[in-house]
């Protein structure tokens, strides 16, 4: 069979299709996007009318996800890490309900922060919600893992969490397919108090859950994405090598004979039977983890004196953060180093910067004028391609926290005396997680203006379509915004006196004003024009 | 056999086309193929990279280690020297001339010359205006990729049957003006 040649992302989204998904859920966040683009794409997923459309955000996703695998399907949800702080309540509580249908949690977490404003580790979530992790070393791991989740998530009706991180999802290669299995039929759960969270079931619910964990181990132990590796030719280091990690083990011995044991963990929990074996038969130990500590936490737990060491992130032999690499592995493994010349100091860096015409260039000169009278300091904002604003020739906004924080905090400061109190959200934002915000502002009619930039699409992600296209109005009129208080304007060079006006007639307004500049994304625009020229 | 290539560019300027059309030839080859790229932010006119690794052997890892790349191949001047730390002391560094200019403090460039020219292996062209000449000005890309090719053992019936599948689906004048910047190239 010819290979495929996919992204990480793209290779499990065309696994979970062959493996019978009858539906993705989810928000566009990067590095996890191209999941649901591909299948948006597919003539495959359309033919088999698998859901595809996007999810006002992470939580509702989930919820969603919960709710098809309720009915019996195999479903997966795809997010990035700070994505499942937004679903953390419905993914910890899947936990509890388990799976009816297939039901994969896919997290792609960025480490070294390529395009996020945090690095976490999701690990730490499989963990605490106690369930299955999975997390692929390359593209065809990836492909077969769909395979293989959705067969353990309704062997033992338990969500599984799928891994992944910034360089497997946005690296190609070569995949080979199976053949394609059909849809589940529709089944409702054997048991009709699965997923009824009251107390008296939870209870019951969270024994059995701990009990599992025996069998998700032994399930981990005889993983085919697991490797032990314990007959080796150098006792003096043992190595444990978690997902991605273990390429850059493998990268540093050219023939791909390690001199030492090797255990390769792709599948969580860790075997801790056959971790214990390596420590006793090695001098020491060295951990691997692309990402945080975790596994490295769980073997030198408080540091006792007298053990055996173990080296990882912890103890300084590898970056306590950012994502590894091959040059770093080689230097923990104690192999030469190899470097090619300095960056010359005539380089200058190239941050990314918005667009050259981008609307939201023009919305911020016309805001900074405006406000220019109360000096900087009063213009909360949110996750997107605006967030840009903060870098010069703007230097407009002053937060950038979580998406849709920048109307809460907006409140909090206006509620405490802070004026103005502005906050710049973008259009998509405002659908995933505005909304609400914008309700507590009209219960206390708290003195903020909120900007929503209406570009008419997820921009920062590629252009994605969102949930509230068109309905900005109308919403913020449905949450009780005064509608003399809803302006709209066209973010150009030549409307900027209007602009600035509009933008302080509103600062004025003692109450929630909401002020929407209209103007099509000119990437979105661009796309367009090629496709119809 | 191995090549390790970092692509090199600012976000838009269609170094991953360059990327998929060698992959393409790779893997008609039967070669294995890694491609690492840059998606998100940084696509907003920051720089951007791909590392692009084929060999007939399984590749582990998708990044290139520093001072293992064969091959920079940017299409923009300074954009081929921010990656220097990856490249081994006999590799190319393949670079278009002209300077893309989104920020304000752009060095001097001829500075910028200067220190690729102080590579042993290099080669320096014009790609731009390469492509205008040829009547193919959206293909500077494909320029780069002929000047590149022969350094990279590809032949010139591998890489225009890699374009002719990759653009086909655009019509035949686009293949045919791919071909003529590729030829450009690989005189240049």
């Amino acid at each position: 069979m010819e290979k495929l040649m996919l992204l990480g992302d793209e290779a499990l989204a065309q696994g979970a299709l062959d493996a019978g998904v009858s539906g993705f859920y989810a928000y566009p966040g990067t590095p996890s996007t191209e999941i649901v683009e591909y299948v948006q794409r597919s003539k495959q997923a359309a033919d088999a009318g698998v859901h595809r459309t996007w999810s006002s955000n992470e939580k509702t996703a989930v919820e969603s996800a919960i709710g098809m695998s309720y009915a019996g399907k195999r479903t997966m949800t795809t997010m990035k890490h700070v994505g499942l702080n937004v679903a953390a309540d419905p993914f910890m509580n899947s936990a509890f309900t388990g799976a009816n249908g297939g039901l994969i949690v896919t997290v792609a977490d960025d480490p070294s922060m390529h395009s996020s404003q945090n690095e976490q580790d999701s690990r730490f979530y499989g963990k605490f919600a106690m369930i299955p992790v999975l997390e692929p070393s390359n593209q065809q791991e990836c492909y077969d893992m769909a395979f293989y989740g959705f067969e353990l998530s309704e062997k033992y009706h338990i969500p599984v969490m799928i891994r992944l991180t910034t360089r497997l999802s946005h690296s190609r290669s070569g995949i080979v397919r199976r053949n394609p299995l059909a849809q589940n039929p529709l089944k409702k759960p054997d048991d009709l108090f699965q997923f009824m969270l009251l107390p008296a079931i939870s209870r019951k619910k969270y024994k059995n859950l701990i009990q599992m964990q025996a069998k998700y181990t032994m399930e981990a132990v005889q993983s085919p994405f697991n490797k032990f590796d314990m007959e080796a030719s150098d006792y003096s280091m043992g190595i444990i090598a978690c997902g991605l990690a273990y390429n850059y083990l493998m990268e540093n011995y050219v023939d791909g004979k390690v001199p030492y044991p090797v255990i390769k963990i792709c599948q969580y929990p860790i075997p801790q039977d056959q971790i214990r074996e390596l420590y006793n038969k090695c001098d020491s130990l060295l951990i691997l983890e692309e990402g945080m500590p975790i596994v490295e936490e769980m073997l030198t737990g408080i540091n006792l004196q007298g053990l055996k060491p173990i080296h990882g992130r912890l103890d300084g032999t590898l970056d306590r953060d950012g994502e590894l690499n091959p040059n770093k592995v080689a230097r923990a493994l104690g192999k030469v180093d190899t470097y090619g010349k300095d960056v010359p100091e005539v380089v200058t860096s190239r941050p990314p910067a918005l667009c050259v015409g981008c609307p939201h260039s023009d919305s911020f000169y016309a805001l900074n004028d405006a406000v220019a009278e109360f000096g900087r300091g009063h213009v909360f904002s949110d996750i997107g391609c605006y967030t840009l604003g903060f870098m010069p020739p703007y230097n407009a906004i002053n937060s950038c926290v979580d998406m849709g924080a920048s109307i809460t905090m907006a409140k909090g400061a206006a509620d405490s005396g802070h004026f103005p109190a502005i906050a710049v959200i973008g259009d998509s934002t405002f659908a995933h997680s505005g909304m609400t915000g914008l309700l507590d502002c009209v219960f206390d009619n708290s003195n903020v203006v909120v900007v929503i930039l209406d570009n008419a699409t997820t921009g920062m992600t590629g252009g994605q379509d969102y949930t509230a296209a068109g309905k900005l109005e109308q919403i913020c009129e449905g949450l009780g915004v005064h509608k003399d208080h809803i302006r709209v304007f066209i973010p150009f060079k030549k409307n900027h006196d209007d602009m600035v006006r509009i933008y302080k007639e509103e600062i004025a307004y003692q109450g929630v004003s909401v002020i929407i500049p209209r103007r099509e994304c000119l990437q979105v625009l661009k796309k367009k024009n090629k496709m119809e020229g | 056999m191995t090549k390790d290539i970092i692509l090199a560019g600012v976000g838009g300027q269609g170094i991953l086309t360059i990327a998929t059309i060698i992959g393409t030839a790779a893997v008609k080859r039967g070669w294995h193929l890694k491609q690492a790229e840059v998606h998100g932010m940084s696509q907003r006119g920051g720089d951007v990279q791909s590392h692009l690794r084929l060999s007939d052997r399984p590749i582990h890892s998708d990044l290139i280690p520093l001072g293992k790349a064969d091959m920079i191949l940017s299409v923009e001047p300074m954009e081929s020297l921010r990656y220097l730390p990856y490249l081994h002391a006999e590799g190319w560094i393949i670079a278009n001339r002209t300077p893309f200019k989104n920020i304000a403090n752009y060095p001097e460039i001829e500075n910028i010359y200067k220190e690729i020219e102080a590579i042993p292996n290099h080669v320096l062209i014009d790609a731009d205006v390469i492509a205008k000449e040829v009547k193919a000005s959206r293909a500077m890309n494909i320029v780069m990729l002929g000047a590149a090719i022969k350094h990279l053992g590809f032949t010139k019936a591998e890489i225009e049957e890699a374009i002719k599948a990759i653009f086909a689906r655009k019509g035949e004048a686009i293949v045919e003006a791919n071909y003529r910047a590729l030829q450009a190239g690989i005189d240049s």
